[in-house]
């Protein structure tokens, strides 16, 4: 098939496994976010796919031709690194053509197309600057056009947006969603920032431990995430017990919830449930009661910690539909079943 | 942050400390010897105080200028070979495992423990027809019959770089070590084949390091005078070799101390006409 496909990928470091049996295929022209926490292995995945590491075995295949063992230079990619990485002794322009350079391009190819993308990156006329002389935010495009100038195959992103602060870092994740759309270039970003995620990718790709634990777009791992580690990880949730009784009802926090069913087998599962999805409604009925104990009013949303049986619900609202509580009020809370989510516990 | 000029004399005080040194060490030993070398040398006894320019008349003679010459680019040659062996192995260094870093390191240390009259006769041991490293290639095959290496001017320039190596990896280590590795990934990424990216990023982004270290093997390599007598003709001679001979065996302080003073200005420019080049180039 087109496109990028890794098999079995496993990568070892002695005892220390940081890519274990990952597997994944990529269509041309998609946003991919490896996404987890430090240590997951995600750059290490990333750079598999760059070549910068060998595999300890699998094997990765462009467009059904095995590249595994072509080396770095030849796979025809961009990289942004983590730190840039830009050369500190060419200028901006110099710093951009340089691929063209090792391919032999004459001066005035270099130059042409080191304008071009330059006006694609928004810093036209910026040929002739040194390196040092750059912001934060006109490095990192600096490097993204380095990385595009041969027009690469595959984009590969290293952490690209760490270095820069909140304000910026959201510009340019929507900068680089549309820059990548406007080209149609398979991109592969490596980030543990879930929000640049969901901005930016058509693939969001959770790892943990090595493990590729789920792989499927944004708002599916969102809404229905694999298991309890994804749900956690994307977002803030509820995690909750639920329990089977004898007459088949599943029931939560002591509370029987209507339309609500588990894998069949199974007496004891783990409910994520997301803070918006909560409603918090007066006490009684199907509601469970519980005490707030905290409201943390950010302006834009209203999140309420409601204690109940020794676990903390978090719900989220919006000003407009302004749940009117306070810290120390009964409330009753309740769970709509289809925005419950089961997971194997 | 914005730096005051100092203004009081207690604000000068962390500099006099170093100043201090800087004159008993260097001015008063260094102007002395300027001042001998305008002095008239006395055949029955040392030296008398006067002002001449004999000494230094007497050095603008073909053999002298020849010896300053044959100094020059023996000093050199050294610098260039240890940098170009140097570079890449400490390069390739730092790629390793701390521990084996280590153990290298510690083993260049002890290779600078041994004296320069050591290093000279195990290499004109090694240099010999009898017990020599060629007896080993006729052993291997690579030679017919057992040749002498020593003296000769290749056997110089050798135990001068053995000498040498150990302080131009230890001068260029810590800027290596320093690099940032991504930078040559990038280049990698871009295209760039493992040799091809060190040629491109690794040497540029270190040539302020090269440089410096050039430099300092070539003013090292001036001052010796043991290994080029121990390995080297007449002919191999330095002229630290002809100013040691000047000033210890026969007796001639003033014009040693001329053919020095020359040697430090000579020196001198050389060094800043090696900074002036690399200045125009990096303005490009």
């Amino acid at each position: 098939m087109s496109g990028l496909v890794l098999k079995d990928i496993t990568k070892s470091f002695g005892n220390f496994t940081a890519v274990d049996t990952a597997n994944l295929s990529v269509p041309h022209g998609k946003f991919v976010c490896l996404l987890g926490p430090s240590g997951c292995g995600k750059t290490t995945l990333l750079r598999m796919i760059a070549g910068l590491e060998d595999p300890s075995s699998g094997a990765i295949l462009l467009d059904g031709t095995d590249i595994t063992p072509v080396p770095t230079h030849k796979r025809n990619l961009g990289m942004v690194f983590q730190s840039l990485a830009l050369f500190p002794h060419l200028t901006v322009g110099d710093n951009i053509a340089y691929p063209l350079r090792i391919r032999g391009a004459s001066r005035e190819e270099q130059k042409k197309r080191s304008d071009e993308l330059l006006k694609l990156i928004h810093l036209p006329g910026f040929a002739d600057r040194p390196v040092a002389k750059l912001s934060g935010g006109q490095r990192q495009r600096v490097a993204i056009a380095r990385a595009l100038a041969l027009s690469p195959k595959l984009f590969l992103l290293d952490e690209p947006l760490s270095a820069l602060d909140a304000k910026l870092r959201e510009a340019m994740q929507v900068e680089l969603r549309q820059l990548q759309q406007r080209l149609g270039i398979t991109t592969f970003v490596v980030t543990h920032d879930q929000r640049e995620a969901m901005t930016m990718a058509d693939l969001v790709v959770v790892m943990g431990n090595g493990k590729i634990l789920q792989a499927a777009p944004p708002i599916d791992i969102y809404r229905k995430p694999a298991d309890a580690f994804v749900a956690d990880f994307i977002g803030m949730t509820n995690l909750l017990d639920a329990e089977v009784d004898r007459a088949g009802r599943v029931s939560v926090l002591g509370q029987a919830i209507a339309g609500l069913t588990i894998p069949e087998g199974l007496t004891k599962a783990s409910v994520s449930i997301r803070p918006e999805d909560v409603h918090l409604g007066s006490v009684g009925g199907d509601a469970i009661s519980g005490t707030v104990t905290f409201v943390r009013d950010l302006g834009g949303t209203i999140e309420t910690f409601v204690e109940t049986g020794g676990k903390t619900i978090i719900a989220v609202a919006t000003p407009r539909e302004r749940p009117d509580v306070k810290a120390g009020q009964q409330v009753g809370v309740t769970l709509p079943a289809q925005s419950c989510v089961v997971l194997k516990s | 942050m914005k730096r005051e000029a100092p203004k009081s004399l207690a604000d000068y005080s962390p500099l006099f400390f170093p100043g201090l040194m800087l004159i008993v060490f260097f001015v008063v030993p260094f102007s002395t010897m300027i001042a001998v070398s305008f002095f008239q040398r006395d055949p029955s006894g040392f030296y008398t105080p006067d002002f001449v320019f004999s000494n230094y008349a007497r050095f603008l003679s073909l053999f002298f200028g020849k010896v300053l010459g044959f100094s020059l680019v023996l000093a050199v040659m050294v610098a260039i070979c240890c940098v170009v062996i140097a570079f890449p192995f400490t390069y390739l260094l730092t790629k390793r495992p701390r521990k084996v870093q280590t153990i290298w390191l510690v083993c260049l240390l002890s290779v600078l423990s041994l004296s320069e009259v050591i290093i000279g006769f195990a290499w004109s041991t090694l240099f010999t027809r009898t017990a020599g490293i060629t007896n080993l290639f006729v052993a291997i095959g690579l030679m017919k019959e057992p040749v002498a290496l020593t003296p000769s001017f290749w056997a110089v320039l050798t135990g001068m770089v053995y000498q040498a190596l150990p302080y131009t990896i230890l001068v260029l280590y810590p800027a290596l070590v320093r690099l940032d590795p991504t930078l040559l990934e990038a280049a990698r990424t871009l295209g760039a084949s493992p040799v091809r990216a060190f040629m491109n990023v690794v040497v540029p982004a270190l040539r302020n390091t090269i440089v410096a270290t050039l430099i300092m093997v070539f003013v090292f390599a001036l001052g010796s005078y043991l290994l080029p007598q121990i390995l080297g003709r007449p002919s191999h001679w330095t002229l630290s070799v002809l100013i040691t001979d000047q000033a210890i065996y026969q007796s001639n302080m003033p014009f040693a101390a001329a053919m020095a003073v020359f040697l430090v200005l000579m020196s001198l420019a050389l060094v800043g006409l090696t900074l002036l080049v690399g200045r125009k180039e990096n303005a490009l």
